[in-house]
């Protein structure tokens, strides 16, 4: 290892890094430049939040010779991860890094939305914290715009600063179109077929809230549509062409569903 | 029948031991033995004699079918009697062709599994579940401001084939798919769905609030969002103040209980504070952008939960058209027509008279 000079060329000696994102548990993390690591400023503030900061960088650049001892090695490679994890919630707010980051979202390395009407819409990790070892990594769904803890006991351990608060916001602001299309599907709760009353209640005041919310952003000059906004154009559609036609049909599939029910 | 010690397991223990079988609960054989509670299964399940035999671990009569029926009866009797099934039974089974035997297990499998949907809606049955549930076998909600509360089995069908089972949520009223994939096949027929509501409605003290301790733990979304953060300190002004707002002021008197719920146990995991907003270096994005926040209705609640008592509102705009009541603020009458106009059904006005709901009419309180 000694024998390569890693200031010289980038593409062959990126060993550390390598390893660290390709071992267990990593999986959330994409791979930091050398360039971009290379770059003091970049680094700004970082050698007061790492203790053994030199080494930790020479390492996670590959440029670490130093005799140590196991103990003092330790150390330095504890280091060095928490250092690649702070550098990493910078990086993934530049241009490069929300790339890379793109293409993990776009593979679904971070794994899918646990909530049932999401349908498995692919998660982003993200932060609650920008201070490390305040809160773990969480999970960030797109469509419901909610958080979830990681599933995996090996990633709910990572920090959430190493992929900060900013993240997921920024990377919407940037990528618009991988905003996805969002529903106003929820789970209604039934008791024999009769939908309860407390969620029902609250369901309606959802709705209202959603609504209110809506009519605001259209005297704003927003318009806010949902999925579900298309199906009831199109429905709205063929009422006006078959009026009658149309009711009987969604008469038969009420009667038919809470047959289904009473199954 | 004497060496009951290591006489085998029953079927229906050894099928819930099975892996990706342990939300399933023991229906008890007295409940599977009554026949009323098999009403219209039988048109279900093939083989659905086979299948029941194979449940009660009964030895299979094949010979004289016109006696079947009370060697049937003969059986059942001496398992009752004996608790458990002799073994020496298990083994003539084998003499089935095996083609045959794993048809009957199938057909066992959904015979049990509609039997459990509704046995866990009976007394002893949500009992069990509820034991099962203070365990945490079902283990916990996947959404970070659920703070880890305990999760209820359920399906979105109460007909087999359709969906496998999902995971409901009474803090945030949502369902959400088992993060173990050796529940993806476990059928949600067999938990119903009318499972989920109705055990919470049946223990409707359990505490479904938050269970972490918030003050100490680090990961608690409430602490770390009101926490202000180097980098998000000047702008946390308007959370921590919507955090504050949410405990420090006095609530009005709430009734113990709303809508048929306890109100203290009513969605302790939504409204504000306990939805996540995009930030970005601490700035909320704006819901006018067009990443903008879209879903917050999804995980909101009226700071006033009295905002949910559907029949005061409706009172108030009663007594608003009949008297001219001027007494009451413009924007709760706005309020009630929007929530009355809003609903395109009102079946609440059968209950309008109802002396129990008007006391708890947040106008007049």
């Amino acid at each position: 290892m000694e024998d390569f000079n890693s200031e010289t060329d980038s593409d062959y000696t990126s060993y550390w890094r390598d390893w660290f994102i390709s071992s267990r548990g990593n999986e959330y993390f994409c791979e930091i430049d050398e360039e971009y690591l290379t770059d003091r400023f970049n680094l700004t503030g970082l050698n007061t939040e790492v203790p053994y900061y030199q080494y930790a960088l020479d390492l996670v650049t590959d440029v670490f010779d130093l005799d140590a001892d196991d103990d003092l090695r330790e150390q330095i490679e504890k280091s060095a991860r928490h250092l690649y994890g702070l550098v990493h919630a910078r990086y993934i707010v530049t241009t490069r890094g929300l790339a890379k980051m793109v293409d993990k979202y776009k593979k679904g390395d971070f794994g899918k939305c646990p909530r049932v009407m999401c349908e498995g819409h692919p998660l982003l990790p993200t932060g609650q914290n920008d201070v490390p070892n305040m809160s773990t990594v969480r999970l960030y769904c797109s469509k419901c715009e909610d958080v979830y803890n990681p599933k995996s006991s090996r990633h709910a351990s990572i920090d959430g600063a190493y992929f900060g608060t900013s993240f997921t916001s920024m990377l919407f602001q940037v990528y618009p179109a991988l905003l996805p299309e969002k529903s106003t599907r929820r789970y209604e709760p039934r008791i024999y077929g009769f939908r309860v009353h407390a969620s029902a209640a609250l369901a309606r005041w959802q709705d209202r809230y959603r609504e209110e919310t809506r009519s605001r952003l259209r005297d704003a000059g927003v318009e806010v549509r949902y999925l579900e906004d298309d199906e009831d154009d199109e429905l709205e559609d063929e009422d006006d062409e078959e009026i009658v036609e149309t009711k009987e049909r969604v008469a038969g599939d009420g009667a038919s569903g809470r047959m289904d029910i009473g199954n | 029948m004497s060496s009951s010690d290591g006489a085998p397991e029953s079927w229906i223990s050894s099928f819930c031991q099975l892996m990706g079988h342990e939300f399933f609960a023991e229906v008890s054989e007295d409940f599977i033995e009554d026949d009323f509670n098999l009403t219209g299964l039988q048109s279900q399940v093939p083989m659905y004699k086979e299948a029941l035999e194979m449940i009660l671990d009964v030895e299979p009569e094949e010979d004289e079918d016109e006696e079947e029926d009370e060697d049937e009866d003969e059986d059942e009797d001496e398992i009752l009697g004996d608790e458990k099934p002799p073994g020496y039974r298990r083994e003539r089974r084998h003499t089935r062709v095996a083609s045959d035997l794993s048809v009957i297990e199938s057909s066992a499998e959904l015979l049990y599994g509609l039997i459990h949907q509704r046995y866990i809606t009976s007394r002893p049955g949500i009992q069990q579940m509820l034991e099962k549930y203070e365990l945490q076998h079902f283990g916990v909600c996947p959404r970070v401001y659920c703070n880890g509360c305990r999760v209820l089995p359920v399906g979105r069908s109460d007909t087999p084939g359709q969906e496998t089972v999902k995971l409901f949520c009474p803090s945030c009223q949502d369902l959400y798919t088992p993060p173990n994939s050796r529940f993806h096949s476990v059928d949600g027929a067999f938990f119903g769905t009318t499972f989920g509501c109705l055990f919470f409605m049946t223990f409707p003290d359990l505490e479904i609030g938050p269970r972490f301790d918030a003050p100490l733990s680090t990961l608690s979304p409430t602490r770390s969002a009101s926490f202000p953060s180097t980098a998000t300190t000047t702008t946390t002004t308007s959370a921590g103040t919507s955090n504050q707002a949410t405990s420090d002021i006095p609530r009005p008197v709430y009734p113990i209980e709303l809508n048929g719920m306890r109100t203290v146990n009513f969605c302790p995991g939504l409204g504000e504070g306990r939805l996540y907003e995009s930030r970005i270096y601490g700035f909320r994005v704006s819901e006018r952008s067009r990443s903008g926040p879209r879903m917050k209705w999804l995980r909101m609640k009226p700071a006033d939960i009295l905002e949910l008592d559907e029949m005061s509102y409706f009172k108030t705009l009663q007594n608003h058209d009949d008297d001219g009541d001027a007494d009451m603020g413009e924007d709760k009458a706005q309020n009630a027509d929007s929530a009355i106009a809003q609903r395109k059904k009102a079946p609440m006005r059968r209950r309008r008279y109802n002396p129990d709901q008007m006391n708890i009419n947040g106008v007049e309180g």
